[in-house]
């Protein structure tokens, strides 16, 4: 029982690691690509279909990253398959 | 917790599983033909038109000119396979207002799918844009080195296309799912009205790429040289048509 603590402890630590460093980087990055976008609009309005459209693909792109991270930490929480893999080595 | 709606089964017969993730796509497909198949049977041309009619010319006008602007040129082959990832991907966002319907798109295995229909039909666009030579040479253009490269970047992006959409889905179900736990009366309303506008985001980003992904294999180049020499004559000749008019008033 003892590798199921270590691995349960170690999951629920990286996951947290995982999420909250994993956010900062595309929070800064989403912050620079909307101030640039807003004084582009205010720069020329005009054009303001075209940037808002750049804008809302490059921000998913970015914003992609953080979601890979959260889905590393669902897996570890959720589906974790270093747990299962020992849940099933101790039952069979 | 369930973090994918593949591990719900509804039925099963002999070893043959039904789960969620195909009953809900295939009520949405079933769903979609439905309604379109009723909506344009009778069509008119006339002046005055049905509502329903008047939805889907609003759906396809925009489509149509949104992959214009974004491949600036010609939409009549892409509306198709763009169009149609488009209204299905949003169709299985905006559902989930329905208590019990799991998105199908909050599983990995259909957002792979859907990328893979992309991860293929951006070399058959190209190769029927240019044909097969003009296409693979593409691979190997700065130089033969680059060639495992390209291939490379054109697996990560499928993969990151797929991973971005269920992320996106998949964490508006789960987080709504945590705060059934926490603050169960009124907060997971709001994560629900947040979760339709990322659904809807996340199906525009999805054709969006689609569409560059595709023109980017039809010889950007020369489509945005094309476009740029149309722009502005178009601008030329708004010019003199503002001439004339200011000419004869």
């Amino acid at each position: 029982m003892e590798s199921l603590d270590v691995i349960a402890m170690v999951s629920i630590i990286t996951a947290g690691l995982t999420i909250a460093i994993g956010s900062v980087g595309p929070a800064l990055g989403e912050a620079r690509a909307v101030a640039q976008a807003l004084a582009a609009i205010a720069q020329q309005p005009d054009e303001s279909g075209t940037i808002t459209r750049t804008l809302f693909v490059g921000l998913a792109m970015i914003e992609s990253t953080a979601i890979y991270c959260f889905v590393v930490t669902m897996i570890l929480i959720f589906a974790n398959p270093f747990w299962d893999h020992v849940i099933a080595r101790s039952g069979g | 917790m369930n973090i994918s709606p593949d591990s719900i089964i509804l039925w099963q017969w002999k070893g043959v599983h039904l789960n969620a993730t195909i009953a809900y796509t295939w009520l949405v497909m079933l769903f979609l033909v439905g309604s379109s198949w009723l909506i344009t049977r009778r069509l008119s041309t006339g002046s005055h038109i049905s509502r329903w009619q008047n939805l889907l010319e609003v759906l396809v006008t925009g489509m149509r000119d949104q992959i214009r602007a974004v491949s600036r040129r010609e939409t009549g082959a892409y509306l198709p396979f763009v169009g149609t990832l488009f209204v299905f991907v949003l169709t299985c966002n905006i559902l989930i207002i329905i208590p019990g319907y799991r998105p199908p798109t909050g599983s990995l295995s259909t957002t792979t799918a859907l990328a893979i229909c992309v991860l293929i039909a951006v070399p058959a666009y190209g190769i029927a844009y240019e044909g097969p030579i003009t296409y693979f040479k593409h691979y190997v253009k700065p130089t033969p080195l680059m060639l495992p490269f390209n291939l490379i970047g054109e697996i990560s992006r499928t993969i990151a296309l797929a991973v971005r959409l269920y992320g996106n889905v998949m964490s508006g179900t789960v987080i709504v799912a945590i705060l059934l736990t926490l603050a169960p009366f009124f907060f997971p309303v709001i994560m629900q009205l947040l979760g339709l506008i990322t659904g809807t985001i996340q199906a525009y980003i999805f054709a969006i790429l689609a569409t560059v992904y595709i023109a980017s294999a039809t010889a950007a180049q020369q489509g945005v040289s094309d476009a740029g020499t149309e722009k502005t004559e178009n601008s030329q000749t708004s010019h003199q048509d503002k001439g004339e008019s200011h000419g004869e008033s």
